[in-house]
């Protein structure tokens, strides 16, 4: 039997919050904002079939940044819960919290158990009735919860991003406007003007039917870039 | 089937993630599964004709409103055409709560691969995913519920509606044109065979559809006939390009009234036939 070197457990949680901090930030950045009709999620991603931004459920979406294995490997395991959920009991039984919570509990138990912790940070956001029953929850990687409102930015560099966004930000902002106030904010942090191509956009739309998750593609996009 | 549900269900898969929901819900459930037992007694409520016509444009589905258990009407107003996702539809035909049961599974089945893969199935895959269903109910087949559903949908990769039908043992065929299937889909499947054409319009589509199932009605006592009354009248659904949506009761309404406008019937006649017997005797 080997014996390994005492670590001081403030020492352990340190190192390991480093490395997960370190491996995020190497990402992209991913951004939601509260708009009239609902939320919308942003991010810079030159892949068309990899996603950052996801259904989850009706009215819920998962948004991931970091490691896409890893978040990939959570978003599966969020949408298994929610179906099973669903079909167990009713499909409004399924809510944003639950997942929430599951998630966190999952990412703790990970962060202090695994050989590594997970480097991701996601969020995931319920769209409500009225705009007040929107639901926004930003889950890091040792498992502690946010509940967000108006607008948040994780990933890369999240803090510049959240300070970009919330100077413009104001509740009931039309869809056109979010977008274009997202897009500029992530150009503004990139550094670089944000080509259509590379953008992933997706709503929750509460004036849609059951699935209020909307994936927008290029052309809606250049269109609603040009109405903001 | 409560178990787990407060973490994350489903085993890992080293090799991509199984994008199956229902051997997730048997994986995680601990619920013993229904085994087939001697015979059932217990009368169970069964539902009766359904049918499916191409159309121009896609493809449509109807079925009557009758539940019946044994010889008596469990129900004059249930549905048995159940949209399966975006762009196709379950119709079913057999033991009422173990159709409903596999409808519901198939729902959440097809849109749980969606999810998970990012893209929907194959027209074929779910023909195929629904045919697996049908055959794991085999045993309970075996002890009188059977299930036998008819699935339609618009393939978007073909451009086309295209229909299937199923046996009790999990048999799927692709139908050409049209299929009824139930207790009155014998008269059903006549009727259609006279009105169907190729490229026939909505209208017309729903009108044959309409007429099938009101012949079915008058032979077979399982199945319900429009009730104007009350206003009970067939469902009816139409799968296009533009997804699945279902017909309004105005429109089948008139469309019945044309039916019986055409065979020389009308609301307010009486008096057709007198009894034979009485005549005999007086």
């Amino acid at each position: 039997m080997s014996f390994q070197p005492y670590v001081p457990p403030e020492q352990l949680m340190k190192d390991r919050s480093e490395y997960a901090r370190k491996g995020i930030g190497r990402g992209r950045s991913v951004a939601a904002l509260e708009y009239a009709d609902g939320i919308l999620f942003l991010a810079e991603n030159p892949s068309a079939t990899l996603h950052k931004i996801s259904e989850i459920y009706d009215r819920i979406a998962f948004a991931g940044v970091g490691k896409y294995s890893e978040f990939e490997d959570l978003r599966i395991s969020g949408v298994r819960l929610a179906d099973l959920r669903g079909y167990a009991y009713g499909r409004e039984d399924v809510t944003a919290k639950t997942l929430a919570n599951a998630y966190s509990q999952a990412l703790s138990t990970i962060f202090t158990t695994q050989m590594k912790p997970y480097e991701v940070e996601i969020l995931v956001g319920q769209v409500g009735e009225t705009p007040g029953g929107n639901e926004l929850f930003h889950i890091l990687f040792d498992g502690s919860v946010a509940d967000e409102q108006g607008c948040v930015a994780m990933g890369g560099r999240a803090d510049e991003l959240t300070a970009h966004l919330k100077e413009g930000y104001r509740e009931g902002v039309s869809l056109e406007e979010a977008i274009g106030m997202g897009v500029r904010a992530l150009s503004t942090v990139e550094e670089k003007p944000l080509e259509i191509p590379n953008i992933e956009a997706a709503v929750l739309d509460r004036n849609r039917a059951r699935r209020k998750f909307f994936r927008m593609t290029d052309r809606d996009l250049t269109g609603m870039l040009q109405a903001g | 089937m409560t178990d787990g549900l407060g973490e994350f269900p489903g085993p890992a898969y080293p090799l991509g993630a199984n994008p199956s929901f229902a051997d997730l819900v048997r994986a995680t459930t601990s619920e013993p599964e229904m085994t087939a037992v001697p015979s059932l007694q217990a009368p169970v409520p069964h539902g009766t004709t359904v049918l499916a016509l191409k159309f121009e444009g896609g493809v449509l589905m109807a079925g009557d409103r009758r539940a019946v258990e044994g010889f008596s009407i469990a129900d004059e107003r249930i549905d048995k055409v159940f949209p399966a996702d975006e762009t196709s539809a379950v119709a079913i035909a057999g033991a009422a709560g173990q159709a409903t049961e596999i409808v519901r599974l198939f729902q959440t089945e097809l849109e749980h691969y969606e999810k998970v893969e990012g893209d929907r199935l194959s027209m074929e895959g779910k023909a195929n995913r629904l045919a697996q269903m049908i055959r794991q109910n085999f045993p309970m087949a075996l002890q009188g519920l059977v299930v036998v559903p008819l699935f339609a949908g618009y393939d978007e990769r073909k451009a086309e509606g295209r229909l299937f039908r199923y046996d009790v043992t999990g048999g799927r065929w692709e139908e050409a044109d049209f299929h009824a299937t139930g207790s009155g889909s014998v008269h059903a499947r006549g009727t259609l065979k006279k009105r169907w054409r190729p490229g026939l319009t909505r209208e017309a589509a729903i009108r044959a559809a309409v007429e099938a199932l009101y012949d079915a009605s008058q032979e077979d006592v399982a199945t319900g006939g429009p009730n104007p009354l009350r206003g009970i009248y067939p469902s009816v659904k139409v799968i296009t390009a533009d997804g699945v949506a279902p017909v309004a009761d105005d429109d089948i309404r008139e469309a019945f009234e044309a039916v019986l406008g055409e065979s020389g019937e009308a609301f307010k006649r009486t008096g057709g036939s007198t009894a034979r017997e009485t005549e005999d005797h007086t």
